[in-house]
């Protein structure tokens, strides 16, 4: 038969579920674990781009010195990275969020980069005529002009956490928890239905971290008449 | 207000001289502006639009430094220094992000005013000036011209004994103007700051102001001075008296004079 698929190439959505729900104990604990660290790695990931991008902003010199090594950064691919970083911090969590740090952080420190030299220039003379310090410019115009830069930047981020989470785990060989440690598994094992359940698990899970900052963009930004939610109705 | 202390300061512009590069050629904007504004004076300042008085604000304002001249406040080279006035930009420039009441209170605060006095000040004045309602909104979601009188009563505030006005009541309905106008009158006849005041509007200049400076188009010198001599305070029928529209015709006579010119 010209259209027979077998089972190995692509299992049969019923299939998948049935896999899913006969394991769901041990994929709700390793979406967790999965999650949690994904997580950890946003924030620290926002943490350390929000840092870079406000130094590199404050002190110009640094800027031209270090946008290239932030370019570089990006450079390096996880999958030669992340056995390095293996033997350097050895098998717990430590290198796993490192490399999402070094994933997260670059969107995000780019975009603020680029919000926090775009505030209006209206608002920066009015600053200037009434003699506000540098913090005052800072706090009062930069930064809060470049918080809805930030929020493009994170959703990026949050875009690629999961999946890069799940190369992390896949390359800690030594720990054992998280989808992507299952995926390895079930993957060596031939174990197809498995190894789509675990994909279901990761689109899920990266649906939910972008809407996570779609929510928060909602409840930090409402200075704006609120955007129509253009990904929902472009369509309609 | 409390303010007995902050009497106005004067204000000298000797011989300003700006231009401006537009692609390769330069364009003279100012061309040796000089006018004082006494301590504790009125002044206004009339002149087409683009003769350069928005961008004189920003010589005496120290964000943008003149080719020639000098800006002296009190009788000391201010040129080219930051924060000694109290401004009001052409464009109402509210902080998007901050709620009505907190644009005021961040300028005042920012400015030297004590942040309990600041909050109160903001609030109590958002009252009188009939915007009570709107103190806890973003700017967005307000008019043009509601805007404008939020930008107005945040540098009416402002303890500093120079205040800079560019166009303040240019968006707003003839009544709401009026009622600005003798606010402004108020406080100004109680604490005597010195003010520097752009108008298109000739009737406003002369109910406003002890001096006129007319302007002419671009690149500006002062076509003439003018001394409005009627009794302060002033009454609200002004506008009635012979005197008020001949000076009136010689204003508009001046900036048809400038007018033609350069055509
Ligand atoms: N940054 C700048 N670069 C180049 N040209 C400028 C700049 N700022 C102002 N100008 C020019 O200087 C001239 C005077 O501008 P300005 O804004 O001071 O006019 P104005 O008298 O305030 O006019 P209006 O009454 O319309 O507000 C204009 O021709 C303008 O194009
Ligand atoms: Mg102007």
């Amino acid at each position: 038969m010209a259209f027979a698929i077998e089972e190995y190439t692509l299992p049969a959505p019923s299939d998948i579920a049935v896999k899913m729900y006969e394991d769901s104990a041990v994929l709700w604990t390793h979406v967790q674990a999965t999650f949690g660290l994904a997580l950890v790695g946003l924030a620290l990931g926002t943490a350390v781009g929000i840092a870079v991008a406000v130094l590199l902003h404050i002190v110009p010199p640094f800027k031209t010195a270090l946008s290239p090594l932030l370019v570089l950064s990006q450079n390096v691919p996880l999958i030669a990275l992340g056995p390095l970083l293996i033997i350097w911090f050895g098998f717990g969590t430590t290198p796993k969020l490192i490399l999402l740090v070094l994933v997260c952080f670059f969107p995000v420190a780019l975009s603020i980069l680029v919000g926090l030299g775009q505030a209006e220039p209206h608002l920066r003379e009015y600053l200037g005529m009434i003699g506000a310090s540098r913090w005052e410019r800072f706090k009062r115009l930069e930064f809060p002009a470049s918080l809805t830069y930030l929020f493009s930047g994170l959703r990026i981020a949050a875009t690629y956490v999961v999946s890069s989470a799940i190369v992390a785990e896949w390359l800690g060989a030594g720990a054992n928890t998280g989808i992507g440690f299952y995926l390895k598994l079930k993957f060596s094992g031939f174990q197809q239905a498995a190894v789509f359940g675990s994909i279901v698990c990761i689109v899920v899970m990266s649906l939910l971290f972008f809407y996570m900052v779609v929510l928060a963009e909602r409840l930090v930004i409402r200075w704006r008449p609120r955007p129509e939610p253009e990904w929902k109705e472009a369509s309609s | 207000m409390s303010g007995s202390d902050s009497r106005g300061s004067t204000l000298e512009l000797e011989g300003i001289v700006k231009s401006y590069r537009r692609g390769k050629e330069r364009t003279l904007v100012l061309n040796d502006v000089s006018l004082t504004v006494r301590a504790g004076e009125f002044v206004s300042l009339i002149g087409p639009s683009g003769s350069g008085k928005s961008t004189l604000f920003r010589m005496i304002g120290g964000v943008e430094k003149p080719d020639q001249g000098r800006v002296l406040i009190d009788g000391e080279d201010r040129t080219g220094h930051k924060g000694l006035i109290s401004y009001m930009p052409q464009q109402a420039a509210l902080f998007p992000w901050l709620k009505v009441e907190d644009n005021i209170r961040f300028a005042l605060v920012s400015t030297g005013t004590p942040k309990r006095e600041a909050k109160e000040q903001a609030a109590q004045w958002l009252e009188r000036i009939q915007l009570g309602h709107v103190a806890k909104e973003y700017p967005h979601v307000l008019s043009g011209g509601m805007q404008q009188r939020i930008s107005f009563l945040r540098a009416l505030l402002m303890r500093r004994s120079v205040m800079c006005l560019d166009e303040p009541f240019a968006a707003l309905d003839a009544l709401t103007r009026a009622d600005m106008q003798r606010w402004l009158l108020e406080l100004w006849e109680a604490d005597r700051r010195s003010v520097l005041f752009v108008t298109h509007s000739i009737e406003e200049a002369l109910v406003l102001s002890d001096r006129i400076y007319v302007l002419s188009p671009a690149p500006a010198t002062v076509l003439r001075e003018l001394v409005v001599p009627f009794e302060r305070p002033r009454r609200a029928d002004v506008w009635t008296s012979p005197e008020f529209v001949e000076l009136k015709r010689e204003v508009l006579r001046l900036l048809e004079e400038g007018h033609s010119g350069t055509v």
